[in-house]
């Protein structure tokens, strides 16, 4: 069975004005789908009503994971597994173990946190890009809302994405097999 | 939202560029067919690999004894080259990472390619890791894996271990960094690419990246956290690099000032490549307008700064050799200045004290041709110093009958000019293939930066939404 989603695309061509125009939009009580902007627009996301990411926190249980990980490495195998007296050192030198444990608490943030990003925002390899707009890669800002999830007419956005200085409003349908 | 910068800073973007001027200036050359000059350079740049590839392999073959080392001098051209490499590498990162949480725009149009300079010189620097090891097919023996001797395990004491972490750790998170500020630029060339081939190749590299609000707001979390690790992670490699000579009992090598020397070292010989690298893809790509004087001389003013540092660190070395009242460390370091290594020695110290100190001038400072001969000079006077600190404090060890001099090889010599094809011939590639420029960053900047911005419309935010106190990622506001 086919599903078709029809969106109605607001298309901007200044980043100050692409801000604001959504700030007015909503508040005609229009639901937006997703802006899409060559480069990030600070506060854009607060003005949609995205709730603020918790990457920062995955962040910092990756590295904490990274930091148990390579703590527990050292102390086994240099304190349990086989012990050797080098330098006439403690078997568990800790402060000689700080530099790798630094390093791979940084080493399972960064891969841990750009994964889960990656995964979050269904990036990938080869992912399929849905662009509403190929300009969006270049010059122009689109808002983007989903008409079947609205309650007001494609009018009524159409004259709220005009009024908000849109150059221009198109109807683009997704065509879901 | 406003773009509002102080009417003292120049702009950095000049010819009054919009945001559409942006992608066809910086993918035209993604675009189009590489042009003479680059393949003449590629083609010497590859022939110098193969040569060098040819060289690496019969030193692998052979052994190292093809190298000009002695049993008095253990380590030379190859630990030289090694810190040398990594030296460089830290300014992309300096530049992506310090820079970005000090909120410095002029770095958005010069960080993609200091960066991917960061990740060629890293590569280029774990190649002479792997040479010196000899048995390089043996290498992963420097990795904690149990093992068929009676998992026998590393050494976590050694800093030879801790550098394998370092400097792998310094690589992987270097090349994701990258990687993900290329996103957005991978997809700008995949939806104006109009060939099967770049479409689909771009394509599978961009993500399938599409700039929603949600994706960017998340890219600049990436990015922020990225740049807070990889802040410690940069200063800890070349701390670590240092550790492998400071934590030694050979004199010269056991001194307390290394690791922050090394660091200003390093991030002083990286602005010096980074000058020379930018210079030419600026002019070779014309992007005159986005590698404007002002980045140059930025650049030179801490070339400028790092390099008195590193000239300060040098005197107080001597100093304390002295003071300390050790022998042996006072001759270590008497014997550099005066001894048969003197012309090493001086030429350190005129290349990276003495020549830098011109960029006081503000006419040196704003000349490309001087910028770039003196970038050239700084990178020999760096080399120069990592000379010096290796043989010279190895070459008159504790027994005079044991005293030695180094002379390279062919092979020492080619084994370096091998470094140098492939990090030419991997940065060509990538000045071929992929945007040199951060399109999407730039844009960013563009309306506080630029010098003309031709866009009519300029909404000033109302009162009740200005931003008080700005939080710590709200850039511009």
């Amino acid at each position: 069975m086919d599903t078709n989603k029809r969106f109605l695309v607001g298309v901007y061509d200044d980043e100050d004005e692409v801000l604001a125009a959504v700030k007015q939009v909503k508040k005609s009580g229009v639901n937006i789908h997703e802006v899409y902007t060559p480069f990030p627009i600070h506060g854009l996301d607060k003005a949609i009503g995205h709730p603020r990411t918790r990457l920062p926190i995955a962040a910092f249980m990756f590295g904490t994971l990274g930091l148990a990980c390579m703590t527990a490495l050292t102390i086994w195998t240099m304190g349990y597994d086989w012990p050797i007296i080098i330098g006439g050192k403690d078997f568990i030198a800790l402060p000689d173990f700080i530099p790798p444990m630094f390093e791979f608490t940084v080493l399972f943030t960064a891969f841990g946190m750009v994964f889960t990003f990656f995964i979050t925002n269904g990036l990938w390899w080869g992912a399929d890009a849905k662009m509403f707009d190929l300009r969006t890669t270049d010059d122009k800002f689109v808002v983007a809302v989903d008409l079947g999830k609205n309650r007001l007419s494609e009018a009524a956005i159409t004259q709220a994405f005009q009024e908000s200085g849109a150059i221009e409003v198109n109807v683009k349908e997704i065509v879901k097999h | 939202m406003s773009h509002v910068s102080a009417l003292v800073r120049p702009p950095l973007v000049t010819g009054g560029k919009s945001y559409h001027d942006i992608t066809e200036d910086i993918s035209r050359q993604v675009e189009g067919k590489p042009t003479r000059q680059w393949w003449i350079v590629f083609l010497i740049s590859v022939v110098t690999l193969l040569y060098g590839t040819a060289c690496v392999f019969y030193t692998w073959w052979e052994g190292l004894g093809v190298w000009g080392l002695n049993k008095t001098v253990g380590w030379a051209w190859d630990i030289t080259n090694f810190v040398w490499w990594v030296g460089i590498g830290h300014a992309g990162t300096l530049i992506s990472a310090i820079l970005l949480l000090f909120r410095q725009k002029w770095r958005t149009s010069v960080n993609r390619s200091a960066e991917a300079m960061t990740i060629f010189a890293v590569i280029c620097a774990a190649s002479f890791i792997l040479m010196h090891a000899g048995r390089t097919w043996l290498a992963y023996w420097a990795i904690p894996i149990p093992n068929t001797y009676g998992s026998l395990w590393v050494n976590f004491n050694s800093p030879l271990v801790w550098d394998v972490f370092a400097i792998s750790t310094y690589f992987s998170v270097s090349l994701v960094f990258w990687y993900v500020g290329l996103l957005p630029d991978l997809a700008t060339i995949r939806d104006r690419a109009t060939s099967k081939v770049s479409k689909f190749a771009y394509g599978f590299f961009a993500m399938g990246w599409n700039g929603g609000a949600k994706t960017w707001a998340r890219y600049e979390y990436v990015s922020l956290i990225l740049a807070g690790i990889s802040t410690p992670l940069v200063l800890s490699v070349h701390t670590i690099v240092s550790f492998d000579f400071a934590t030694s009992v050979i004199p010269g090598w056991h001194t307390t000032i290394f690791p922050p020397y090394f660091v200003a070292g390093a991030i002083f010989s990286g602005f010096a490549m980074v000058n020379n690298l930018l210079l030419i893809i600026r002019y070779t790509f014309k992007l005159e307008d986005y590698i404007t004087i002002e980045h140059i001389e930025t650049m030179n003013k801490i070339i400028t700064v790092t390099g008195s540092i590193v000239g300060i660190a040098y005197l107080t070395e001597f100093f304390v050799a002295w003071y300390s009242g050790v022998e042996y460390e006072f001759y270590a370091f008497f014997n550099r200045a005066t001894g048969p290594y003197w012309w090493a020695y001086w030429a350190m110290m005129t290349c990276n004290v003495i020549t830098p100190q011109l960029f006081w001038v503000r006419r040196i400072r704003r000349s490309l041709a001087a910028t770039f001969v003196l970038s050239v000079i700084v990178n020999i006077g760096m080399w120069f110093e990592r000379f010096v600190i290796i043989v010279t404090s190895l070459h008159r060890d504790y027994l005079p009958s044991s005293w030695a001099m180094f002379s390279p090889t062919i092979f020492d010599i080619s084994d370096y000019i091998f470094s140098f094809g492939l990090f030419f011939t991997a940065f060509l590639l990538f000045a071929k293939f992929l945007p040199v420029v951060n399109m999407a960053e730039v844009k960013a900047v563009l309306k506080g930066v630029s010098s003309d911005y031709p866009y009519k419309k300029k909404v000033s935010a109302a009162p009740s939404e200005r931003i008080v106190r700005p939080s710590f990622n709200k850039d511009s506001e």
